[in-house]
């Protein structure tokens, strides 16, 4: 299947002859095509956000779009994003389908009361008779010294909470039919981008296509060790796996692109199939999602585990500056290479 | 529309004012226009009733709700809702019972929903502080003091791109007056002139905090006039005066799209939530609590009715009745319900349940 492949740089794109014709373009265009399709579909759709119409166009991904569909539709918005968060809620409850845009997931902690006691509750509280179908987009930053508050991975707090659906789309494809599905999914959707995703590139179809939410895939088949990886992990996890292609370690490979609900199945039998499961993430251990993962597998795939789940993730410590604090904080692909042979030792 | 006005007229001038409203006669005028205030004193008298009976059946404890009660309110809900169309937004708080009763919902289902029952208007999993009725515009409240304000921001936002020339009223207490989502809102209901009436229920405490332990000013009014929002200050135990006030904001909102703040001066007689009153246990004084009894929306309006020869004091005791006979009906209603299966726990945590 062309559409799950996984390229780490355009080298590889062009030495794959497999799928010559199909047409890559990278992340933030698969983003933006989306947006743009969904529009033109859908004049329920809009988007909201701090920035969202300004010339970089939330790095890309929003670029032009007020010029085709216009300011109220591409809407730039006060600094007051817990209020505006809440209008956006309210919005969906009035049938539009807002799509609320932070360039940084930093910026989500102030709009925690809207998001998780108003969007994530509705349709609960409501008894089923009301439901807020509202993507909120927000983008990890990493590096150049970004520092504690422009580099936060925080999906593990929105998985906690009953109600809402995170997804983390690692390539284009998966960027531009997350989107689409999450604006019509019918509940809040937490979509969630990784800064250095945004140039990535891969096969897109030009058309409107779903990828659905829940649903895992397996980005490299292997018998020896499973990694799941989350985001831009995923692309660490490649290169573990190629690495240890050299050394006779045949690495499974499953992206997981929803974390709630989470394709555990795919998971699940993968393991069956390795024994053995390393977990990385763009987040931080403490109470992860890698917890989450381990949690189930040992609970229920015990009996097939051949040895200890491994998690790599961020330490519990707050994103430093200095590009040497920097370094010493992000795991890489060296770090998963390290689980991998530390658990086949 | 214009019919009040006149009324005003003729009780303040004695006699009609020319408003072209195709020559109406006088007695037809007042015919139409005891009809208003009649429909206000039951409704009021609704909230009232309803919520004492909630005070009688309370201590059973098998009504396992929070009840915020809004009894010394009810002149605000009668006298904004009245103005609405049946599918205009309504948000409100986790004081809601008056509001929901004023804008058209049936006793029965919202205390089906107090005792937790499926035929609950939220199925038993909201309780007294998410009541929703979707026919009649209730979209959900909240019990997270501001937390609704934007939420009617947003349902007015989708109004005006869809051109469907609904309004929508936020109703708030003083408490959400300290929330920065009320000036969040104001700013943005200003920057984008959206149809929304913000109906401040200033009672002067948040639970038990007053006003000037929270606030440097008592004037809450003066946020919205910062943001260059119409407002204006009414008595909030006068029904007709929220009555005039909401016409003006309404129709504003209608017609041309313009927002209100209407901030309505009243008090809450019971305690913060419960059935009690609050003087016992320090929270207020006494003699504070028993001035505003005097000036009661009911009584008030009651007093105004039978001055205007409109009811007399048999006529109102029939209203009671019959009120009461309505919401014994819907008591029962609530009682007799089934409560709903447990397997329904998991039930509506999802949009489509995947």
């Amino acid at each position: 299947m062309p559409w799950t492949k996984v390229f780490l740089n355009n080298k590889e794109l062009d030495n794959d002859g497999v799928n010559k014709g199909l047409r890559s373009i990278s992340y933030k265009e698969a983003l933006k095509e989306a947006h743009n399709l969904m529009m033109d579909k859908d004049e329920r759709v809009f988007i909201m956000g701090e920035g969202v119409d300004d010339p970089g166009g939330v790095f890309g991904s929003t670029v032009g779009l007020c010029d085709k569909f216009g300011r109220d539709r591409v809407m730039d918005i006060p600094l007051a994003e817990n209020g505006m968060t809440g209008v956006a809620i309210g919005a969906a409850i009035a049938g539009m389908k807002p799509i609320f845009v932070h360039m940084r997931m930093d910026f989500l902690p102030m709009c925690m009361d809207q998001i998780i006691n108003h969007a994530a509750k509705w349709y609960y509280m409501s008894g089923g008779r009301v439901n807020v179908n509202i993507v909120i987009r927000s983008i990890i930053g990493r590096g150049w010294g970004s520092a504690a508050q422009h580099s936060q991975a925080i999906h593990g707090l929105f998985v906690h909470i009953p109600g809402l659906k995170v997804v983390m789309p690692a390539t284009p494809y998966d960027a531009k039919g997350l989107l689409i599905s999450a604006l019509e999914d019918g509940n809040p959707v937490m979509f969630v981008e990784h800064r250095w995703l945004y140039d990535s590139i891969g096969y897109v179809p030009n058309d409107i296509y779903t990828v659905p939410i829940g649903k895992g895939v397996v980005r490299r088949q292997g018998k020896d060790v499973t990694v799941v990886a989350i985001s831009h992990m995923i692309y660490e996890a490649m290169l573990a796996a190629k690495e240890l292609q050299n050394e006779g370690v045949d690495v499974e490979i499953i992206d997981p692109r929803s974390i709630k609900p989470l394709d555990e199945g795919l998971i699940f039998e993968s393991i069956r199939k390795t024994g053995r499961l390393v977990i990385a993430d763009v987040g931080g251990k403490m109470v992860g999602v890698g917890a989450e993962i381990a949690s189930r597998v040992y609970e229920d795939m015990y009996g097939f585990l051949k040895g200890p789940v491994r998690r790599i993730g961020l330490p519990d410590v707050p994103t430093p500056c200095s590009s040497v604090l920097e370094k010493a904080y992000y795991p890489d692909y060296k770090d998963i290479v390290n689980s991998i042979k530390t658990l086949l030792s | 529309m214009k019919i009040l006005e006149n009324l005003f007229h003729i009780i303040y001038y004695g006699k009609s004012c020319d408003l072209n409203s195709e020559n109406m006669e006088i007695e037809e005028i007042m015919k139409a226009d005891k009809a208003i205030i009649l429909e206000l004193l039951r409704k009021m008298l609704l909230i009232r009733r309803f919520e004492e009976k909630i005070i009688d059946v309370y201590s059973v404890q098998d009504m396992k709700t929070p009840v915020h009660l809004y009894i010394g309110q009810e002149a605000i809900a009668c006298g904004v809702c009245v103005h609405l169309k049946n599918d205009d937004y309504v948000f409100s708080t986790h004081r809601s019972h008056g509001h929901c009763l004023a804008k058209g919902t049936p006793p029965s289902i919202l205390y089906a929903e107090f005792y937790g029952r499926k035929s609950g208007c939220a199925k038993g999993k909201g309780g007294s502080m998410h009541l929703v009725d979707t026919e009649r515009g209730i979209w959900g409240t909240t019990a997270i003091v501001g937390g609704g304000i934007p939420l009617g921001i947003g349902t007015a936002l989708a109004s005006k791109m869809k051109r469907d020339n609904k309004v929508t009223v936020v109703f708030f207490g003083d408490g959400a007056a300290d929330e920065g989502t009320l000036q969040e809102s104001l700013n943005f209901v200003s920057l984008k002139k959206l149809p929304v009436i913000f109906v401040c229920e200033n009672n002067f405490y948040a639970t038990n905090s007053h006003l000037r332990a929270r606030r440097a000013t008592d004037d809450i009014i003066r946020q919205a006039q910062a943001c260059s929002i119409n407002s204006l200050q009414v008595n909030g135990n006068n029904v007709m005066d929220v009555y005039n006030a909401a016409k003006n904001a309404v129709d504003m909102a209608r017609d041309s799209g313009e927002a209100s703040f209407i901030e309505c001066k009243t008090y809450r007689w019971m305690e913060h939530v419960g059935p009690n009153y609050d003087y016992i246990k320090g929270c207020r004084p006494q003699s504070e609590l028993d001035e505003w009894i005097k000036n009661c929306p009911i009584e008030h309006h009651k007093d105004f009715t039978k001055s205007m020869g409109i009811i007399t004091e048999d006529d109102f005791v029939d209203m009671i009745n019959i009120i009461d006979a309505e919401i014994e009906t819907a008591i029962a209603f609530a009682k007799e319900s089934a409560f709903p299966d447990t397997k329904e726990l998991f039930e509506d945590v999802l949009f489509n349940n995947i």
